[in-house]
This record gives structure tokens, sequence and C-alpha cells, in this order.
């Protein structure tokens, strides 16, 4: 099959057999990464512009050493989240990075949509970086290449996503590209981060987290983000810790061969206990470098896609 | 579509044993040597050629799969990209004798982007190419040091080399456009 | 000048008119309706109008529509929602207070009255605000207002949060024997939402408003009415729960009356998908059921009117991310083929339906609208229900083009709006 889609902007609209060309473009992009030159010219003469509104070093270096890897020629424009209502429109700074030659936009947004706004008013492709609580397709990917290789496949496998869901993009993209790939996904979190209608996703809920890991292979946690708990969602981090963390004693009812994985980065002792910690952080490393070849994948199909229209 | 056999598959058996002894002869043994085949159809005349270098020679030449895909030069005119596959090069080639294969040579554009993306893997002493089918209408100064047969062809004409590994039987075939 | 309209299907809900004939406007009055029309057509000073095969009723009345002005004249102003309305049918329209200034005084109220007057080629009815500056506080000027001429207070867009201020408003009012319009919803349980609480938010990730919020509001202003005396009347009502408090409030004897905007009644939250800015406005749309619902109260008669929510916002003030981008749409424009669905759906006669769009949203204001009685002032629409048409924003006589049914295809052509016995508008 070939990539059709000029811009990727989540996995809720790609197709299994998308998804896993992406994956499979991947394995392909890896492999350049091990190299003593690690750069191929197929991206020669693009220029693709990072534009951010939220800080993220990790995603946005990420995404840097993928292009730079294609030899496409990078341009960075991180912008504080005040900046966002107020100054210049969204639209407007990215009609001004299209006039500077940009053709593909990588655009992280505090706000769920974003995105797709410039999809739809713009020539170039664009690429979700991360938009608000929606999605965050390129952690997504890279998460399915990590389970993928580490598993040796995703279909039929018990996925429990563990944490604040409701706010959470990375569960979002994941319960989507998981369920795509025949995963069973169950989230499990406090009932007041767990969406009512998250269901509706193909996601099982669960608000004990013994419960929803009984016969998990692998389990991803998310990062609680300290500054959105304005103690309103629980009581308090401790409270969290002792219900939602995982140690391990609480895994003892997960498949033997578990793989723990975090998008890092890990509070230690809330959501992770310090041994669980340890493993899952060479998961995160192997994530690392698993990233920069999805996201290589993503610019060769969405740069050959978007040649057509 | 007229089809026209160029070679049988004892003819191509034949040209590979005389591709790998010119190899052995020029580069005195296969001490330094190692085989990279482009893909798809030159990965197993590279095979082919290594096999039986191991024959003659009782080594095992280190083997290297080429996937030029991210190389061509046409990338930003062509409107539907190919597939990347895969590109396997185990081993360093730094002061080796690199064996580039190709099952055709036809414009040159597919050997540049191979020497390109080899270059990428470090400094080997030199690069020669060895192709079944030589067709004329280089495009670039590039020229083979093996050839199994030259022909003169149109530019409307098809070369197909047929494999029995992808193909299901050996035979190089022409076909009229 | 006279205007004989001749032919046309004469549909008038305040008088239980329905049948073919003629109107003779004279003076700006309804003056008779004639037999024959075959005297008035040799007279040079009499302009007929051929209505055969059109629908002739009184000019709709919208009792929610923004008009923006003063403050926000770059999204509308008095004149040109004026011409929306009168391209939309309406010769009538209420306007909300949230202006800038507020309308919480009576100067501002004249300012309004003066313009409509001047600029203004329909009837404009304003809508005084409840508290001082919507900030809801303090009660605003609202006997003055009233004498000056407001037929309602509300303070729309910026629900009146504290009950007993609400209590006090409600009490008050009834010395002018006006209604309050409430805009029911708790802001605490909206939050930052900014669309239906639903699957679609939740797939979206876009924060979302739940029905409850509406619900509990709208039940705590039924209380506080019963609990005053005063007459309520409920904005643009979107949920089941809504629907059900207010019809059991109605059988209880509570005077309360509602009103459902077109959007809510035609679209569910399925629309903002894709992040259409023009499908966001608060109330948002809901889901399913609760679009039934509103269909349901329409039909049963609990709810009372439709009314626009007219809300205009500039093509910049929308093209932004989806949390950023103002709430509403513009809806004079396009009510009547919206409205004429419901007909086409069997969910109302056609009769019923105008009268939802005249005579009962006029009643619930006293502004004496929506009839054709013989002495009242000429407001007459023209239209033909069966006309196809394609709603195209562009053409839109509003200033803004903010509208979600931009491209549909549906039914109902306006053809002449007359205002006081004056053509105002012509198809």
């Amino acid at each position: 099959m070939t990539f059709e889609r000029k811009h990727i902007l989540g996995l809720e609209e790609l197709s299994a057999e998308e998804i896993t060309l992406i994956l499979d473009t991947a394995e392909s992009m890896k492999e350049v990464s091990t190299r003593d030159v690690k750069k191929v010219p197929a991206l020669r003469g693009v220029t693709v512009c990072n534009l951010f509104y939220e800080p993220s070093t990790r995603t946005r270096s990420s995404f840097e050493i993928a292009e730079k890897r294609l030899s496409a020629d990078v341009l960075n424009f991180t912008l504080s989240h005040s900046s966002v209502s107020k100054g210049e429109t969204l639209l407007d700074t990215a009609r001004n990075l299209e006039a500077m030659g940009a053709s593909v936009i990588v655009i992280r947004h505090p706000m769920s949509g974003s995105p797709w706004l410039l999809a739809r008013e713009l020539d170039s492709s664009i690429i979700n970086a991360g938009d608000g609580s929606h999605e965050h397709p390129s952690q997504a990917l890279l998460d399915l290449f990590t389970i993928r290789e580490i598993k040796g496949k995703i279909k039929g496998l018990k996925v429990v996503i563990v944490g604040d869901i409701l706010h959470s993009r990375v569960a979002r993209s994941n319960i989507w590209g998981l369920s795509k790939l025949g995963a069973e996904v169950r989230v499990v979190g406090p009932p007041t981060l767990i969406p009512q209608y998250i269901e509706s996703a193909k996601a099982k809920t669960f608000y004990n987290l013994e419960e929803a890991i009984e016969g998990a292979d692998v389990i991803i946690m998310l990062r609680i983000q300290m500054e959105r708990q304005e103690s309103v969602y629980f009581p308090s981090l401790r409270e969290y810790s002792r219900f939602y963390g995982l140690t391990r004693e609480k895994l003892i009812g997960a498949h033997k061969d578990v793989t723990v994985m975090h998008p890092g980065p890990i509070n230690r002792g809330i959501e992770l206990s310090s041994d669980i910690a340890d493993d899952a952080s060479s998961v995160i490393l192997d994530q690392v470098s698993n990233g920069i070849a999805v996201r290589m994948a993503m610019f060769y199909l969405v740069a050959s896609a978007g040649r057509n229209q | 579509m007229a089809k026209n056999v160029l070679m049988d598959s004892e003819t191509i058996d034949r040209t590979i044993v005389r591709i790998t002894s010119e190899i052995l002869e020029k580069n005195k043994g296969a001490k330094d040597l190692v085989i990279i085949g482009i893909r798809t159809r030159g990965v197993h005349v590279a095979e082919r050629i290594a096999n039986r270098i191991n024959k003659l020679e009782k080594i095992e030449p280190p083997m290297g799969t080429l996937d030029i895909t991210l190389y061509r030069d046409d990338l930003r005119r062509k409107t539907e990209w190919p597939k990347v596959e895969k590109t396997e090069i185990p081993f360093s080639v730094e002061d080796k004798e690199v064996i580039l294969v190709d099952d055709v040579i036809y414009t040159g554009r597919t050997t540049r982007a191979a020497l390109e993306e080899i270059m990428d893997f470090g400094r080997p002493s030199s690069i020669q190419l060895a192709t079944i089918v030589d067709r004329g209408h280089r495009e670039l100064p590039i020229q083979p040091d093996y050839v199994g047969i030259k022909v003169d062809t149109l530019s409307s004409e098809k070369i197909r080399v047929h494999l029995e590994e992808t193909d299901g039987k050996d035979e190089v075939i022409v076909l009229q456009g | 000048m006279s205007i004989l309209i001749k032919g046309g299907r004469i549909i008038d809900p305040s008088q239980g008119i329905d049948e073919k004939g003629n109107i003779l406007i004279e003076n700006g009055k309804i003056k008779s309706f004639p037999k024959t029309a075959k005297k008035f057509e040799k007279d040079s000073k009499v302009k007929v109008i051929d209505a055969k095969g059109k629908v002739v009723s009184p000019g709709l009345v919208d009792i929610h529509v923004h008009l923006r002005e003063p403050g926000f004249e770059h999204k509308e102003t008095i004149s040109s929602g004026c011409k929306s309305a009168a391209a939309g049918g309406f010769t009538s329209i209420v306007c909300m207070p949230n202006t800038n200034p507020v309308n919480d005084n009576a100067s501002v109220t004249e300012y309004i009255l003066l313009k409509a007057r001047t600029e203004g080629i329909v009837n404009v009815y304003p809508i005084g605000a409840i508290t001082k500056g919507e900030m809801g506080e303090t009660l605003a000027q609202i006997g003055e207002m009233y004498e000056a001429g407001c037929v309602g207070v509300s303070d729309d867009g910026m629900p009146v949060m504290d009950s007993k201020v609400m209590r006090h408003a409600m009490e008050y009012v009834q010395a002018f024997d006006i209604p309050v319009i409430s805009h029911a919803e708790d802001k605490n349980l909206s939050g930052t939402g900014v669309m239906n609480e639903g699957e679609v938010s939740t797939q979206l990730g876009l924060v979302g408003i739940p029905c409850a919020s509406e619900d509990v509001m709208v039940s705590r202003d039924i209380m506080v009415a019963e609990l005053t005396g005063a007459r309520l009347h409920i904005c643009h009502v979107s949920t089941a729960g809504s629907v059900r408090l207010i019809k059991a409030a109605k059988k209880r004897g509570v005077k309360v009356t509602a009103e459902v905007t077109p959007h809510h009644f035609i679209l569910t939250d399925e629309a903002v998908n894709e992040y259409d800015t023009n499908a966001k406005m608060n109330p948002p749309l809901r889901g399913k059921k609760d679009r039934k619902a509103v269909i349901e109260g329409l039909k049963d008669g609990t709810l009372d009117a439709i009314a626009t929510d007219h809300a205009p916002h500039s093509e910049d003030e929308k093209k932004v991310e989806f949390d950023l981008a103002p709430f509403g749409i513009v809806g004079l424009e396009t009510a009547l083929p919206l409205s004429l669905k419901l007909v086409e759906d069997g969910v109302l006669t056609l009769s019923q339906m105008i009268s939802k769009l005249t005579d009962s949203p006029s009643k619930i204001l006293n502004l004496g609208k929506g009839t054709l009685e013989i002495g009242c002032a000429a407001d007459v629409v023209i239209f033909d229900p069966e006309k196809e048409i394609t709603i195209e924003r562009n053409k839109f006589h509003s200033k803004s083009k903010n509208s979600p049914f931009h491209g549909w295809s549906l039914k109902g052509l306006v053809e002449h709006t007359i205002v006081d016995g004056k053509v105002v508008y012509s198809a």
C-alpha cells in the first residue's frame, strides 16, 4: 500500500494498514541511526518547521534529529504558552513560516485541534506533535513500535494505561493505535481522571489498579502532571500514589514478562516505585531511539504523499 | 508485448562463474572483499557471487544489502515514493574492496545513489560494480567493472532479469514496448 | 401607497387563519382581507404583490438576537442586523444587552432605540441587563430601562450565579410586568468547557459542558420563579433535562416560557467534528437524545418559541484554535428554512411552526406583534416554503458569516418582508 495522507494529525483517523506501514518504514529508518554518517539525503531541499507552543525539549529534539537525519532544513520556532492567547494568531504565525519556505510544519500546541486548523487553512503538510488533551501520534507510534519490538506483535496483547486519562493525549492516541492493531486496552485511574465516555474509544475502564493489571502484557504509566492537579481531581499525591502508583507487589497479577513503559520524565515514588522505575528506564532509552526512527518514517511518508496533492 | 529471451538459466550460471573469476583475478583473491547487493534482485545476484567465492576460495565474504530509496535523485519529482526497505551492512567497509552488485545497469542513477550510500558507511579502498546486463543509455559517467552481457536496447524496451529467488526461474528477457 | 398581497396562502396562527386570500395594506396598517383583487389591480396607487403559491404570514419575531452595537460594530451593527433580519423574514427582533457598554441603563437603551429608528429597517426591542455590567452582583436600573423601552431583562451569556440576586430580580421586575429571561447555566459546572460533554468531546480532547450545568440552573430559576411569582423565560433550551423540568413546572402553574434555537433542533455535537468553530456555541450542540427531546418539547408545547440566538462573530475571531473561538453563530437568515424542516419531518404543522416564530414569542414579551389582525401594523412576510435554496454565507446580509449551515440545501425562500406597510426586503 502507499501512504496517501498529506498530514499526520492523529491515530484516530489512521487505518491499521497505515499505522503498520509507518511502523515498517520506521524499522528501515532505524538502521540509519546506526551508521557512521547518520544522514540520508531523502528530504534535501525540504524545509521543516518545528512550531512549539509548549516547552518540550525531548519531543522537539527528537523531531529535530529525525529531520536532520533526512537532510531537511530545520527551522525551530518556540513560543511561550502565553503568546497563544495574545499577540499574533496561530494562523498568521504559521503563514509566516510558510512564507519562509516551510513545507512541513510540526506543531505542538496546548489546545486540542490546533493542527486541524493549520491543515485546513495552509498548504503545508502538518504533523501533530501533541495537541492539548487530544492526540500525540508520534509518541503513540513509538510506543507501538517499541511494544512490537519487545513482544514481537501487538495483536492479542493486554495493555493497561494507568493515570490521568482525562487530560492525556498520549492515552487517547495509544488507545486508538493499540485497539486498531488488535490489542485489548484497559484504562485505570481515579474516576475523576477517567472520562465517562472513554469506552466509546474502545478501552475498558477500571478504577482498581490490581484488577486492571491482571494478566497484563504491557503497562503504560502516564505522567501525573503536578501543575494540573489542583486538588480537585484527587485529595493528594500521597493518596494517588497509594492507589495508583505501581509497586512490585501490585505487579504480581500481571503477565510474568510484563513490560512497564512510561513516556518520561518519571516522578519516582509517585507513579512508579523506584525499582520499577529502573526497569522502565531501560525501555525509555529504547523509546528514545525508536522515537527518532518513527518520526523519520512520518516525515518520509508525509513528504511523499504531500507531493501528490 | 513481444518477448525475447536474452539469457537462459545456464547462461546466467556461466556468467556468474565468469564474473566471480574476474573479481577474484582482479583483486588477487577474496581477502579484503565485501559484497553488497542492491535491492531487490541485485541482492540475489550478490549472494550467488558470494557462494561461488566461497566454493573457490573457502572464504565467506561479508554480505550486505542496500536499499537506495532514501538516496534517489528523483524523490523530488516522483509522485509516488517507493516503500523504504532496510539497508543492512553489518560490517565495516573501511579499507575494503566493495563489490557492488546489481542486476541491470541502465542510466547509472541507481549506482550513483548506491555509491553515495556506501560512502556514508565509511571509506572503502575501492568500489567495483558488477551487473548481469548492461543495456546502455547511461546518463552519468559510470561504468561497470564486471558485465554479464552488453546489449543495445531502445529506451522503449524493457529488460527484465528474472531470478529463481524472486520470479521462480532464471532468465533475462527483453520486452518490446 | 397601498399594497395588495394577492392570492397567497394566508397563515396567521394568532387568529387561527389558514386560507387562500388577499391582504390589503393601507397607511402602514392591515386594512382588510378583500374577497377579490380585481378592482385594486387597475389602481395605480396600489402596489400588487402576487403571492400565488406562496405563504403570507405575520412577519417573524425573533426574541433572541445579538446586534453587537454599541461596542462590537465589526461583528454587526443595528443597521446590518436589521437587514439580516429582514432577509430572514423577521420584522421584529429583540436584542440582548451584552454590548459594550452593557445595556444596563436607560441611556444605552435610548441609544439603541434611536439607532434602530434612524438606521434599522425592522422593529427593534431591547432587553436590559438584570445586573449592572452583567456582573451578577447588583440590580441594573430595570425601571428606567423599562420606561425607555426595554421589554425584559437578561444577563444573557453571563448567568446570574447568585441565587439571592436572582430572587430580587424576579421580585423587582413584577412592578413592570416584564419577564426575567434566563441564560441558564451553572458556570462552575461548565468550567472551561467549550462543547457538549459526551463521546465527541472525549474523542476530540475538548473540555465538555455537561447537560447538568444547564439543568441545575433551569431548576433553580424555576424554583425562584415559583418562590417569587415572577414570569420566567428560559433561553435556548438545549437539554432533555431542561425540557422535562419546564414541562413539569408549567404543569404546576409556574409562569415559565421557553425558547429553542434552530441549531439545537437541527444539529448535534457531531457537527464539532474536525474542530469547526462554527459549531461552537453556548449552550453547546448536544447529543442525539437531547435533540430529540427539544423536538418533542416543541411538539408538545413545552417550548413556546423558536429564537435564533443570532450571535455574529467576525471571520478572524472564528478562525482560531477551538478553545479561543468565541461562542455563537448567526441565525437570522437560516431560521426559516431550518424551521421548515420541522414541518417536512412532520413535527409541527406549517401553522404551528409559524406560531412558534410569530405570535407565541411576541406574547412572551408582550410585543403585540406577530399578527395580521386588521388595524395592526402591517408586518408581513411572504415566503415560498417549497423553493429549494442553498445556504451561501457570503450572501448573508449580516456583517458576519459564522454559520455551520453554509452549503446546505434546504427549502424555503423569503420573497418579501414588509414592515409597517413598507417592503424592506425582496429576494
